[in-house]
């Protein structure tokens, strides 16, 4: 598989940034599109257009097709035993929240504990903190080790018979970590509590399997996944679907509504109050689909290889301080340069169209227990090569040569 | 945009050695700034005698190279003057940052000036703007004596 020119896919790359190539390392925030992507969006608005579920004209039972059509290739993408088990939402986050609302309002009560882990982002902590009020429920952190990991054992510590669900990202936004998230679940399923995975940075990167993995929700978002914004996807095993109470009501997830009484859709629509994405959703199958075209395995070798690399160029850099350093580790690279704050590393590289974050990446929990403010982050994608490594190694070096390090 | 235009020597050499950067001992009044989006804070300490002079002005943090020189420039112009004064200053220095082309305040001399313009160059990246506005905005709410921390998303 030859993924050297995948650059040529994405129509952002022909851009000037700064009247530099774009070398954009900033995938773990959000992917680039490829032009599939775009072009369909625009074609379904452009000769296709129509909400759907509701109305019987061509148009509608075209949509409605397309739209229930991604749910089956998402099915097959992540080897979901059941199609119902899909559910679209507005992101990761509301995927997150829905659980949280949902499962916390049926099954939790004081003294409950939500175990999550000390390298969460904000969206798979944030929506249990609502749960310390409204249900006096306890939130634990399974702390991470010295390189940045979460293993089996730390999470083995927090786990109590007050244990009632456990929230744990697949892979770190920051460190890159790689959670043993089978592991994790086997031994959570072991004492009969439910497992949410964060898939925000494991789903671009990893080969997934929902079955073997067993875990009872997958939280995925569909931007960092080649895909249009305003979209993620909630998997559920179909019985929570169906013991958990709706999240938000409104058209399109009700069966009869009477003045004294509501009954709900049947799954997934029971989940997809109001209007849907119907475009983002339709567009995205075209996602799974130039995924599909490139092999997930092809991907991930390219990606694993081009993380080498990188760590390699970054560690013989003798200023760079690379955060963390997992046993296993993909997407994301976040380092500190000594004298150097990250928002001037970010504003310098940008002069060059290094495209980087900087910042505490929405994890707050984990930048105080490391006892930084911030820290630059270059995280990859599919359309990265070693040259984008090369320059942004010597665009480190002109942010020494500019605060005069070197 | 020019990058030597924003990290002027002015800016790398207060940006490293930040100047008042300390606790003022017996200050009288203080307040905290947040920028949410880098997680920055800078806390700033006044002394006002009662003639409302500035005796002392300090300040804690930590922060970008921009955010740390403005606070130090920022400090040390502001001690010795009264309070009416700082608030022009601090008004003027806003005002120019946004939009004015230069300076106007009449109680800043022309080597003063200069040394603030050299903080002009983040109008060039308005991501940067409120690195170099935190410590005034902070100052403001400590003269106001406002116990509200100053978030940089809910300003202008």
């Amino acid at each position: 598989m030859n993924l050297v020119n995948i650059k040529n896919q994405f129509p952002i790359f022909s851009k000037k940034i700064n009247n530099k190539d774009l070398i954009y390392l900033d995938s773990s925030n959000s992917s680039q599109k490829p032009k599939l992507v775009i072009d369909r969006l625009n074609s379904f608005y452009s000769n296709e257009f129509s909400n759907v579920g509701r109305s019987v004209h061509a148009l509608a039972v075209a949509a409605t097709n397309n739209y229930e059509n991604t749910r089956v290739s998402v099915q097959k993408y992540l080897n979901a035993k059941y199609k119902e088990e899909i559910v679209f939402t507005k992101g990761a986050t509301e995927a997150i929240n829905l659980v949280a609302s949902t499962y916390g309002q049926k099954y939790l009560k004081e003294g409950d504990e939500v175990l999550i882990t000390e390298l969460e982002h904000h969206s798979n902590y944030v929506p249990w903190h609502y749960l310390r009020n409204l249900k006096k429920v306890k939130i634990q952190f399974a702390e991470i080790d010295e390189n940045g990991d979460i293993s089996l054992e730390s999470i083995k510590k927090k786990i109590n018979s007050n244990t009632k669900i456990i929230c744990i990202t697949h892979i770190s936004n920051v460190t890159g970590a790689v959670l043993p998230v089978k592991e994790i679940t086997e031994l959570a399923h072991s004492k009969k509590i439910p497992v949410l995975v964060d898939g925000c940075q494991g789903a671009p990167h990893l080969k997934l399997d929902m079955q073997d993995l067993d875990c009872d929700f997958y939280a995925i978002s569909c931007h960092k996944m080649y895909g249009p914004t305003g979209l993620g996807i909630l998997y559920a095993k179909k019985k929570w679907l169906e013991e958990l109470p709706p999240y938000q009501g409104g058209g399109g997830m009700i069966k009869e509504v009477k003045k004294h009484n509501i009954t709900f859709a049947e799954l997934p629509n029971k989940y997809e109050a109001g209007t849907m994405q119907t475009a983002e959703v339709v567009a995205f199958d075209q996602s799974i689909k130039f995924i599909q075209s490139l092999g997930i395995e092809n991907i991930m070798k390219h990606e694993n290889e081009l993380m080498n690399y990188a760590l390699d160029v970054l560690k013989k850099n003798n200023s760079v301080k690379i955060i963390g350093n997992p046993k296993k580790k993909g997407a994301a690279i976040s380092f500190t340069i000594e004298g150097i704050h990250p928002h001037d590393i970010a504003t310098i590289l940008d002069e060059d169209g290094v495209a980087i974050r900087a910042g505490h990446h929405c994890c707050q929990i984990l930048h105080e227990k490391l006892g930084i403010h911030a820290t630059a982050r270059a995280s990859l994608g599919v359309y990265n090569t070693k040259d984008d490594i090369d320059q942004l190694n010597s665009s480190i070096n002109k942010c020494q040569k500019i605060f005069d390090l070197k | 945009m020019n990058l030597k235009e924003l990290y002027q020597e002015i800016i790398l050499d207060h940006g490293k050695n930040p100047r008042n950067l300390r606790k003022t001992e017996n200050f009288n009044k203080e307040a905290t700034g947040y920028n949410p989006l880098c997680g920055d804070k800078v806390h700033i300490y006044l002394k006002l005698n009662e003639n409302k002079k500035v005796e002392d002005i300090s300040f804690e943090g930590s922060g970008c190279a921009i955010s740390m020189a403005s606070a130090s420039i920022m400090t040390d112009l502001i001690r010795g003057r009264n309070e009416n004064e700082v608030n022009e200053i601090v008004k003027d220095f806003l005002y120019m940052i946004k939009e004015k082309p230069e300076l106007s305040s009449k109680n800043l001399k022309d080597d003063e000036k200069t040394k603030l313009m050299c903080l002009s160059g983040v109008k060039q990246y308005p991501m940067r703007v409120k690195c170099a506005t935190l410590s005034w905005h902070t100052l403001t709410s400590a003269i106001d004596n406002s116990k509200k921390e100053v978030n940089t998303e809910k300003l202008d």
